[in-house]
């Protein structure tokens, strides 16, 4: 037993490996939040006056809500007035392709792994990186358009393509929805904005890196992916974040809009700064995600990977509209130390003959406290509903928590729905049985680990697979067995 | 915590004007007025209130309740003829509330192994225990039976002693006039390896709108194993809220069987704290709903020490506008390792408009624990369905039938021979079948 605390807490230890940052020059946000900075924010980014007018509308429904204080997390209050609500990178001029970048800027990306320029050539995946609060550079944009995607930073589509923007911007996520949607919308300086049209299948992984490198700035960006009829697209989302003292808020949008028979595939490997080993910094990671299959026969799938962060408080979400529409959320996520994590989603079934699958994976150790917190809704004209939901939890170590919020509302007696959930820990026995057939103890906690994740990971894009197990194996393991 | 709406404050204007406490219960003024305290400062729950968010209780009885007072004692409670049969089938130690007050002057206790006292005479070494195990801070309507109640019953069992009759309390209640309520109010006191089972009944003698507002104390001591059988059968203008806690020590079990058919609005809140190694809990809830009957079966069981075990099962089978509520939590605290929970909730729906909310909520904080929780809501197996038509039955009691199958799961759960029958066959009756 002792041995197998020991494996525990060598694994349970691990450091954060993206911790470091760089110093460029910034163009900051004067620090504090007011409908002047809202103002400064929207004329930097040379905002049509509609957009403005959104932000204000934003801004003052955000001034009368109250933070939320429901989820199972506690952190100190933020001052919203100390922090800076805008940091971009100085750049010259704005870069035509990704050889223009800055030097210094796509050397970040390679130390993370994401060489933008080498992505470009051997991998055939299309990157949209974000740092701080704005988009850097965008690779493979001709290849795209070429099919008539539009896949840009969300500064470009509102110069380039607004009535798509002003179509769908709020739809799926109205700007006064939420406390922290309501901040977002007012001062989001960034983001990616994704257009598949009719008949498209687009043809490689879409991809958004995001990065948090300045001291004290929140970082607030907008996704917003539109898959027109008869569509397909696959979306992944990255993050890290330098390792610093002081805690940072993120907090993001992201807004799906799926037509008939459209297909949005969204994956998220979210590896903020959890904080130090004694619960020192750390991401706020609080993010609205929602995505809506609007048209018959549509699907939108959500799959993240949640390691980092010290207070995450997520919900990504699918509104079925259509009839025959499928939703899915398949979520692993791991806390340490003294990370705190409230996550899980809602599945509201409107259209008749809709279908969701929950499979929620939870991993706790150190002191951290997982919850899952899902809410299944069928409607009363949604005739033949039918939803799935796995919540298993795993504990490792007995200073951790994990807790389960499940929801289920039904108003349709056609509907089926079925939920279970486990709670476990690593056996003795399953250690034993592998050290019998010559797996070390580490090796067995990896991949028993591994095989537990499974599910959801075998979820994950290819490329996506292989970095989300070797964060599972930063975050919890020494070596993926 | 201020979640007071402006019916609140009807609520509050009702049962919270200031009363002399009644004669022979001094020794109560400290926890009524504890109670008054906490009602003051947070009111009456409302949808707002994550605990009473499907059960907008407060509303019902704002709108309908006008007597904050217990209405006068019925003047001859045996010639009800309610569940005549049933209790003479039971033979049992029949104890009286009538309109809330225990009256034990119609209760045989010749041969009775265990002792029943009213609050008003009962001894000051055991009159501290009250409240102690359901805390006014817990739940509202908790908090104002404690600042209502006008009488109460303690039951004594003492150390090694087996009841082998069951103890049967049953609540006699006339309304003189639509909007009364009633608050009864008992402790049930078990020694070391004694064992009771203990069945509740509730007769409605009119129609006229009536809340009652029940609070019941268990406290379970080593290796003493108490059962609980409680049946919910009242006319669709009955408005009920049942708080029942136990303590449950060492080597101890308490099983808690809730039947509910027929009310208005029924709110039950069941909470188990499992104080102890090796006790274990059990709670089992059946509901039949139809015409607009709203059931909320809320509970909560805590492992607070290692080595414990709780089985919860409850199912619905819902009609017409009904709705069935179901959240049950499970907390397993840091030290209690070697915790077995197991949870499960199963709804059957059957027509268009009747409704479910569930929640079932698990919170670990130790790591080496056996928990699960399951909850299902669907239709009838057509393949099941099917090969019973196939067999030459009809649709209509195939589907009984299996509706029955799915019922005695729970009903299964009651041991007292004559009373089991009697669920069943009042189950039977509901579902309408003939097979």
């Amino acid at each position: 037993m002792s041995k197998d605390n020991e494996i525990l807490e060598e694994f349970t230890s691990k450091e954060y490996e993206h911790g470091w940052s760089v110093n460029y020059e910034a163009d900051e946000a004067p620090v504090g939040l007011n409908e002047d900075i809202i103002r400064w924010i929207s004329s930097k980014k040379e905002e049509p006056q509609w957009l403005l007018d959104w932000r204000l509308k934003a801004f003052r429904h955000w001034e009368q809500m109250k933070e939320p204080t429901w989820p199972n997390v506690s952190y100190p209050k933020i001052d919203y007035q100390k922090l800076r609500y805008y940091s971009a990178p100085k750049q010259k001029s704005k870069p035509k392709s990704i050889d223009e970048v800055d030097p210094e800027l796509l050397k970040i990306y390679e130390r993370l792994g994401i060489s933008l320029n080498e992505q470009k050539r051997l991998q055939g995946i299309a990157v949209d990186a974000v740092l701080d609060s704005v988009s850097v550079g965008t690779t493979f944009k001709e290849t795209l358009s070429k099919l008539g995607v539009i896949f840009c930073s969300f500064s470009e589509a509102v110069k380039e393509h607004p009535e798509l923007v002003k179509k769908y911007l709020g739809s799926v996520v109205p700007a006064t929805d939420n406390y922290f949607a309501a901040l977002n919308s007012a001062v989001f300086s960034d983001g990616s904005f994704c257009y598949i049209p009719k008949g498209v299948r687009c043809p490689m992984e879409l991809s958004t890196y995001f990065r948090i490198n300045a001291a004290n700035t929140g970082q607030f960006e907008r996704t917003l992916i539109v898959a027109e009829d008869k569509s397909y697209v696959s979306y992944l989302e990255g993050c890290t974040a330098p390792q610093r003292d002081e805690n940072q808020l993120h907090a993001a949008v992201v807004e799906i809009y799926a037509a008939e028979n459209a297909e949005v595939k969204y994956s998220t490997v979210q590896n903020w700064f959890p904080g130090d080993k004694n619960g020192k910094g750390g991401i706020y990671n609080f993010v609205t995600k929602r995505g809506i299959c609007a048209g018959d026969y549509s699907k939108i799938s959500w799959t993240q990977v949640e390691t980092g962060s010290a207070v995450t408080w997520k919900y990504p979400s699918c509104i079925l509209k259509g009839d025959h529409s499928t939703g899915e959320f398949y979520s692993v996520a791991v806390t340490n130390n003294y990370q705190q994590a409230d996550t899980g989603t809602k599945m509201i079934h409107i259209g008749k003959n809709t279908k969701s699958r929950i499979v929620s994976k939870g991993i706790s150790a150190g002191k951290s406290q997982n919850s899952y917190r899902g809410q299944v809704q069928i409607m009363k004209r949604a005739s033949n509903a039918r939803n799935f939901s796995q919540c298993d939890s795993l504990l490792m170590g007995n200073n951790c928590g994990a807790h389960t919020f499940p929801y289920i509302d039904i108003h349709n007696s056609t509907a089926q729905v079925e939920h279970e959930a486990t709670t476990s820990k690593i056996g003795e026995d399953q250690i034993f049985y592998c050290n019998q057939r010559g797996i070390d103890s580490e090796d067995a906690v990896a991949l028993i680990v591994n095989g537990y994740a499974k599910e959801v990971l075998n979820q994950l894009p290819m490329e996506f697979a292989v970095e989300a197990q070797k964060l599972l194996a930063l975050t919890l393991e020494g070596s993926v067995g | 915590m201020s979640l007071s709406v402006k019916k609140d404050d009807k609520l509050s204007d009702l049962f919270l004007q200031t009363k002399p406490v009644p004669s022979g219960l001094e020794g109560f003024s400290g926890l009524k007025s504890e109670a008054r305290q906490i009602l003051l400062e947070r009111g009456f729950p409302t949808t707002k209130n994550e605990e009473y968010k499907y059960t907008n209780i407060s509303k019902r009885i704002a709108d309908s309740i006008e007597n904050p007072d217990a209405p006068s004692p019925i003047s001859d409670t045996s010639q009800i003829e309610s569940y005549r049969e049933l209790l003479a089938s039971i033979d049992g130690y029949e104890v009286v509330f009538n309109n809330g007050i225990p009256d034990l002057s119609q209760t045989d206790m010749s041969d009775a192994k265990f002792d029943a006292q009213l609050f008003s005479a009962m001894d000051a070494s055991v009159a501290g225990r009250i409240g102690t195990i359901e805390k006014s801070e817990k739940d509202a309507f908790s908090a104002l039976n404690t600042l209502s109640f006008s009488e109460g019953l303690f039951i004594n069992i003492p150390d090694g002693t087996v009841v082998e009759k069951p103890i049967v309390l049953i609540h006699y209640v006339q309304a003189d006039k639509n909007g009364d309520c009633i608050h009864p109010r008992y402790f049930v006191k078990s020694g070391k390896t004694s064992q009771a089972t203990i069945i509740e009944l509730t007769v409605y003698t009119g129609s006229q709108t009536v809340f009652v507002n029940a609070l019941s104390e268990w406290s379970v001591a080593p290796n003493a194993h108490i059962r609980h059988y409680k049946l919910q059968d009242g006319h669709k203008d009955t408005l009920e809220v049942h708080n029942t806690s136990a303590d449950v020590d060492r080597d101890a079990t308490l099983m808690s069987v809730v039947l509910s058919l027929q009310a208005g609005m029924i709110r039950n809140n069941l909470s188990l704290n499992l104080n102890a190694g090796n006790c274990e809990g059990n709670m089992y809830g059946l509901y039949l709903l139809n015409g607009k009957t709203h059931v909320d079966n809320h509970t909560n069981v805590d492992h607070t020490q290692p080595n414990s075990d709780s089985n919860e099962l409850y199912k619905g089978i819902l009609t017409d506008h009904s709705r069935g509520v179901f959240n049950g939590k499970i907390f397993v605290r840091q030290i209690a390792q070697k915790t077995n929970a197991f949870q499960q909730n199963n709804n059957i729906l059957l027509s268009e408009d009747a409704t479910v909310n569930t929640k079932p909520q698990l919170e670990i904080w130790a790591d080496d624990v056996k928990c699960s929780h399951g909850c299902t809501t669907g239709q009838l197996d057509e393949e099941a369905l099917f090969y019973l038509r196939a067999r030459g039955m009809s649709k209509e009691s195939a589907k009984a039938l299996l509706l029955y199958a799915f019922a005695g799961e729970v009903l299964d759960k009651i041991s007292i021979e004559p009373f089991k029958k009697y669920c069943e066959k009042i189950v039977h009756e509901r579902l309408g079948g003939s097979y």
